[in-house]
């Protein structure tokens, strides 16, 4: 279990705007192992976007290097980057970025349709999988406005998982939710990364929600500020349980 | 990406907004569908002038006289008197390409049976007459060469005729009419050939042998047209420059003076009239062909909307793994699946609508091939055209930014 997954190694990300150059990202540095829960903290302007960014294989680094399972990104080109993210990253977005008027089987079948290896019969099975582990299969010809926020943040996570990443990277994945619905996703979440043993980087600025993971690191101002293990993980499962049954369920 | 899989998702892509994919194929659709049409009643038309003026007899060749004498007044080609039995003899004797022959000496007049009159024209001609403009005796018999030697008042009553001086249920046959005060014995009906393409009732006329016409009507040695015919319709080229040479040989025409007469083939007649039909369903075509090329600027226009539109949708597939090819190969695929369908559609709509045109106006029904691969390649041309720049447009955008767009 102790390969790293992640390797940042001094990453620096610079922006020309105009005639000034903006330092995002001063040097960041740290690694992520296999079946690590981490959630990266900051505030706006941390430099949390441009990390999830190059994290996720859509952005390279100014200066240092960034290994994604012991691929040097900085050394790919725009296809390879691509055929990077559909091998090895799940993306979960705060949107849910669900296509509408499309099924949520066709949604989670659609980074395989980019992967020519998996034919149309694999393709629906490995579907249907990832709609079991995310227990919305019994609505899986449901289209997203049939669905509700956390169902359709579940498909959108069963899409996620569909391609068997390496790692799940979410960004800012329960920002849309209500606090019920978030302890859901999150005990989902954790329930991936303990029974699956999946790699999870879960990037947020609420500190509630950074609770539920074994690791956070907080960035401020393009630097790693703190990398603490959480001595008292919460379970979202129990958080879940212990909340109080509205009038509205 | 696999071909399936990328005509998969372009399909799936284009069910989510049919409405539009349907609109934005109509302009297709219009345009195929008109070439297509319009193609067919240029073919249609030509075929179908073709065909009437086969009618008149495809090898029919018509000599006119023609005045050749320079200055002064001019007079009209029927006027002048240059065609004589003369000629009618030589192109007997020596025309090798030339099958039947016959002089046409015509005069207007009243034709008169009891208290029922018509004006109609009397045609003097000689038996081969009915063969070559395809003509035939429906009841009783035509002329001899009796008749003819004999001066004989006999003639032949066109359809229209017979309706408009016998009374309903007369059989005329055998009776005497009065042409110009000349009693005639009708011997024979023809049977009706209707309008020709110039919109003349050809049977509107009475058959009578020329010698009869010329010595009791006419009272002139001189024809006002021969017919001929060609052996066969190829030949008709070279029966015409053969019989100019007879009748210049006939008409002892010096190397250095004109044609005192006029040579006119069907074939040239066919070829001057399709020319226009030509010329029209050209014309059509292209602008046809225009509302096409504007189909194809609709499906540029939508499918700019639809990258704008779906740009979050576009940083999504990229971020899961599409490729830049990836999205421009689908978007491309979305332009092309619209106007090929757009195209088919197209086709089987212009192909009714010409089959219902055929089918009112009694025309032969043709398919056209042509026209039909035609349209199809250019619709998929149109759509690979017009479909690229955006397409293009699509596969670069930047995923991060494609993400973020609201």
């Amino acid at each position: 279990m102790n390969n790293k997954i992640l390797e940042l190694n001094d990453i620096k990300r610079h922006f020309q705007m105009g005639t000034e150059v903006v330092n995002a990202l001063k040097g960041v540095s740290f690694d992520v192992y296999a079946g690590e829960f981490v959630t990266i903290m900051g505030s706006s302007g941390s430099g949390k976007t441009t990390l999830l960014n190059t994290l996720g294989c859509l952005d390279k680094p100014s200066e240092g290097t960034y290994s994604l399972d012991g691929i040097n990104i900085g050394l790919l080109n725009r296809d390879q980057l691509a055929k990077l993210r559909n091998e090895k990253i799940g993306f979960v977005f705060q949107a849910y970025n669900l296509l509408p008027r499309t099924s949520a089987l066709e949604n989670v079948e659609l980074p395989l349709f980019y992967n020519p290896s998996v034919s149309a019969a694999e393709r629906k099975e490995r579907a249907i999988a990832a709609l079991e582990a995310v227990k919305l299969a019994e609505r899986m010809y449901h289209m997203p406005n049939e669905l509700s926020g956390g169902q359709q943040q579940r498909v959108a996570i069963a899409r996620a998982l569909v391609n068997e990443p390496v790692m799940i990277l979410a960004d800012e994945a329960t920002g849309n939710l209500d606090t019920r619905t978030s302890y859901e996703i999150m005990a989902l979440m954790q329930e991936l990364n303990q029974s699956k043993g999946k790699t999870i980087v879960f990037v947020t600025h609420e500190p509630d929600i950074a609770a539920f993971s074994g690791r956070t690191i907080t960035l401020r101002d393009g630097r790693v500020m703190k990398d603490n293990t959480n001595e008292n993980k919460r379970d979202a499962k129990e958080m879940l349980a212990s909340l109080p049954v509205t009038e509205d369920y | 990406m696999k071909l399936i899989n990328l005509v998969l998702l372009a399909i799936k892509a284009l069910q989510r907004n049919k409405l539009r994919a349907f609109l934005t194929m109509l302009g297709i659709i219009i345009g195929v569908a008109s070439v297509i049409t319009i193609g067919a009643i240029g073919n249609g038309s030509t075929i179908s002038i073709h065909r009437s003026l086969s009618g008149l007899g495809s090898n029919l060749i018509t000599i006119l006289p023609n005045s050749n004498v320079p200055g002064g007044a001019r007079l009209q080609g029927a006027d002048v008197e240059t065609l004589t039995f003369k000629d009618i003899t030589a192109i007997k004797q020596h025309a090798v390409y030339v099958a039947y022959v016959s002089p046409s000496s015509q005069a207007k007049g009243q034709v008169i049976n009891g208290s029922l009159n018509w004006p109609t024209t009397i045609n003097g001609v000689n038996s081969d007459f009915l063969t070559i403009r395809n003509l035939s005796v429906q009841d009783g018999i035509s002329f001899s060469e009796r008749d003819i030697r004999t001066y004989a008042k006999v003639c032949l009553l066109g359809k229209t005729v017979v309706k408009n001086v016998f009374p309903k249920g007369v059989n005329p046959i055998g009776k005497v009419i009065r042409f110009n005060k000349i009693p005639f014995q009708v011997i024979g009906v023809l049977a009706p050939k209707g309008q020709n393409t110039f919109g003349q009732d050809e049977d509107d006329v009475i058959l009578s042998p020329y010698t009869t016409v010329q010595k009791r009507i006419v009272s002139s040695i001189y024809f006002g047209s021969i017919y001929a015919s060609a052996k066969s319709e190829d030949l008709s080229d070279q029966a015409s420059k053969e019989l100019t040479r007879i009748m210049r040989a006939s008409h002892r025409l010096r190397d250095n003076a004109d044609d005192d007469f006029v040579i006119r083939t069907q074939e040239e007649l066919i070829k001057t009239l399709s020319s226009i039909t030509n010329l029209l369903t050209y014309l059509l075509t292209g602008i046809a062909a225009i509302s096409l090329l504007i189909g194809g600027i609709g499906i540029m226009n939508i499918m700019y909307v639809s990258v704008v539109e779906r740009t979050k949708e576009i940083g999504l597939r990229m971020s899961i793994g599409a490729r830049g090819i990836d999205i421009l190969s689908q978007f491309l695929a979305e332009a092309v699946i619209i106007s090929v369908a757009g195209g088919l559609i197209g086709i089987i709509l212009g192909e009714g609508l010409g089959y219902m045109i055929f089918h009112l106006l009694k025309w032969p029904p043709v398919v056209n091939t042509t026209s039909i691969l035609v349209s199809f390649s250019f619709c998929t041309v149109i759509g690979v055209f017009f479909g690229y720049y955006p397409a293009l447009k699509a596969s670069r955008l930047d995923p991060i930014e494609a993400l973020r767009y609201e």
